[in-house]
């Protein structure tokens, strides 16, 4: 089979799955050559990214399809994700007599981190695996073959804009789950704890830095290169028909999410620095 | 001083009848342990229909992507208006797909585009100078052409089969290649679409003066459209010849291909 995804030859980059009882130095270089391939294309899709001709279009339809629809889970995970914290803080902080700064720790962990991450683990398992799914119905009816065979590049088509639609997407996603939590944990802190609305937001403003509110749009930026590549990767290396489509989609989520929590760690790291 | 050797390009000259167009050259391909070709040999002459038959699994299809650029041989050399394809990377296949074309097994239309924008697709990647009012009329032609008058809105998933295919065809045509390489086009189609879809293929060597290779193990389809049947078995091609020369054919793999094809037709079944 071939897949859209080339090796610097300008060959296929066969990902065959690993056999049952393939040796373990085979399973590494095949490991080893799908991470070679992931490298090559995510090196096509910054080169096609920057040059003429851009597909606006492509660019919007995505961005609405990836972005809007995924507009209520981001809400819902933000709300809860506002309420659970403020509910912990609030309930431990009384503990040492400063419940009052409540709003100071919710603001900061909102937007550091909870909001761009749980935003990506989220919304990217959603586009992440609708990607694969949809670019893998395409690998395996042979519609990627048929773009190639008409004279296009199924990097600058297929991957590019919704590679940049995740790329706006998040960021955009993690701002409202910023503002959404915040809302809901002063709302809930305020019914449980009898703190009011303005010592909360008053104590969140005074704490929160410009830096702390770009580090995590930052992070939803890079989440959302992340989310969009593997999801494409893993749609355009389907093998086996549908049911490959199937591990594919899988795949996808298990490999977002991992990869996700790993970025998190060292981007955490430099973003410290900010 | 050139520290690399120059790109490959592709100088497309239209070729006279006869001359040799494509030449498969001790052509090898294999797909992790399994060997698809092996010393494969084949020409392709300008103007001709030529089919290539076998059994499933044998490369048929696998030969067409060769020649498309689609798939990478292993060894060997694809020969193409006296130029090696082998040494040409995915960019410079752009302007062997401006005139090699491929109507795919499955139709392969895009799923989120309409009839007409799928047919003129090809156009926009190749003739972007055009205006929207020649786009519209080239689509309108051509799925004229395949009798499809005014289904340009229409959505594939609205689509019979064997509508899906003429859209395939249309789609393949769109630029007025010099080669079309059909894969399977009349698997799953009953007798009646397959007829149609063969008289198409005919009608289209007709107007556009193209080269086909038809690769089917549909042997009705085989003798109807063949200037020239080549055999694929044991990973290579095992007899080229006409249609009335493979009928006489004694070489083994291509009598047991035709006789388990006749078998089938056969009122009384294999047995008989």
């Amino acid at each position: 089979m071939s897949t859209a995804v080339e090796t610097s030859k300008g060959g296929s980059a066969e990902l065959l799955p690993a056999a049952p009882g393939t040796s373990f130095g085979a399973c590494i270089r095949l490991r080893l050559g799908a991470l070679g391939a992931l490298a090559v294309m995510t090196g096509k899709v910054f080169s096609r990214a920057v040059r003429p001709p851009y597909d606006w279009g492509a660019l919007v339809y995505h961005t609405e399809s990836l972005g809007v629809r995924s507009m209520p889970i981001a809400l819902l995970t933000s709300t809860f994700a506002g309420l659970v914290i403020s509910l912990q803080f609030g309930f431990f902080l009384a503990r040492f007599g400063v419940q009052y700064t409540v709003g100071r720790v919710v603001i900061l962990t909102l937007f550091r981190e909870l909001a761009p991450v749980l935003t990506a683990l989220t919304v990217g398992a959603r586009i992440g695996s609708g990607i694969a799914a949809e670019l893998g119905a395409m690998t395996v009816t042979e519609q990627v073959d048929a773009v190639r065979a008409l004279g296009a590049d199924p990097v600058r088509k297929l991957v590019v804009p919704r590679v940049l639609a995740c790329l706006l997407v998040l960021p955009a996603l993690t701002v409202v789950a910023d503002v959404v939590g915040l809302v809901a944990g002063a709302l809930v802190v305020n019914v449980q704890y009898g703190i009011t609305l303005e010592l909360f937001f008053r104590g969140a403003l005074d704490t929160v830095l410009m830096t702390d509110f770009v580090s995590g749009i930052i992070k939803g930026a890079i989440f959302g290169v992340i989310i969009g590549l593997v999801g494409c990767f893993k749609g355009l290396t389907v093998e086996g028909g549908t049911e490959g489509v199937g591990r594919a989609t899988t795949q996808s989520v298990a490999m977002t999410s991992v990869t996700v929590c790993l970025a998190d760690f060292f981007i955490t790291k430099l973003t410290l620095y900010l | 001083m050139r520290l690399s050797a120059p790109r490959p390009r592709l100088e497309f000259h239209r070729p006279t009848p006869g001359e040799e167009l494509i030449h498969f050259e001790h052509l090898k391909k294999v797909f992790g342990p399994k060997r698809v070709f092996d010393d494969l040999e084949l020409s392709v002459c300008a103007g001709e229909t030529l089919v290539v038959i076998g059994g499933s699994g044998s490369g048929k299809s696998v030969l067409l992507k060769c020649l498309i650029g689609l798939l990478y041989p292993d060894g060997g050399r694809i020969i193409f208006q006296g130029q090696d394809l082998t040494r040409f990377r995915e960019e410079d296949f752009f302007a062997v797909r401006r005139h090699v074309a491929m109507v795919f097994q499955g139709s392969a239309l895009f799923d989120s585009l309409t009839v007409g924008e799928n047919v003129a697709y090809p156009l926009r990647e190749h003739f972007p100078e055009l205006s929207p009012e020649e786009m519209a009329r080239r689509v309108a032609e051509k799925l004229a052409w395949v009798n499809l008058p005014g289904t340009e809105g229409m959505m594939p998933a609205d689509l019979s089969g064997g509508m899906r295919k003429r859209v395939g065809l249309a789609r393949a045509i769109a630029t007025d290649p010099e080669v079309i390489l059909w894969d399977e086009p009349t698997t799953g189609l009953d007798p009646v679409t397959t007829r149609s879809i063969n008289a198409m293929i005919n009608s289209m060597k007709e107007r556009l003066g193209c080269t086909s290779i038809v690769v089917t193990h549909d042997m009705v389809s085989a003798f109807e459209l063949g200037d020239r049947i080549a055999m694929l078995a044991d990973r290579r091609i095992v007899q080229v010849g006409t249609p009335e020369e493979m009928r006489r054919s004694t070489v083994p793999e291509v009598r047991a291909f035709l006789d388990a094809r006749r078998a089938e037709f056969s009122p009384q079944g294999v047995g008989a």
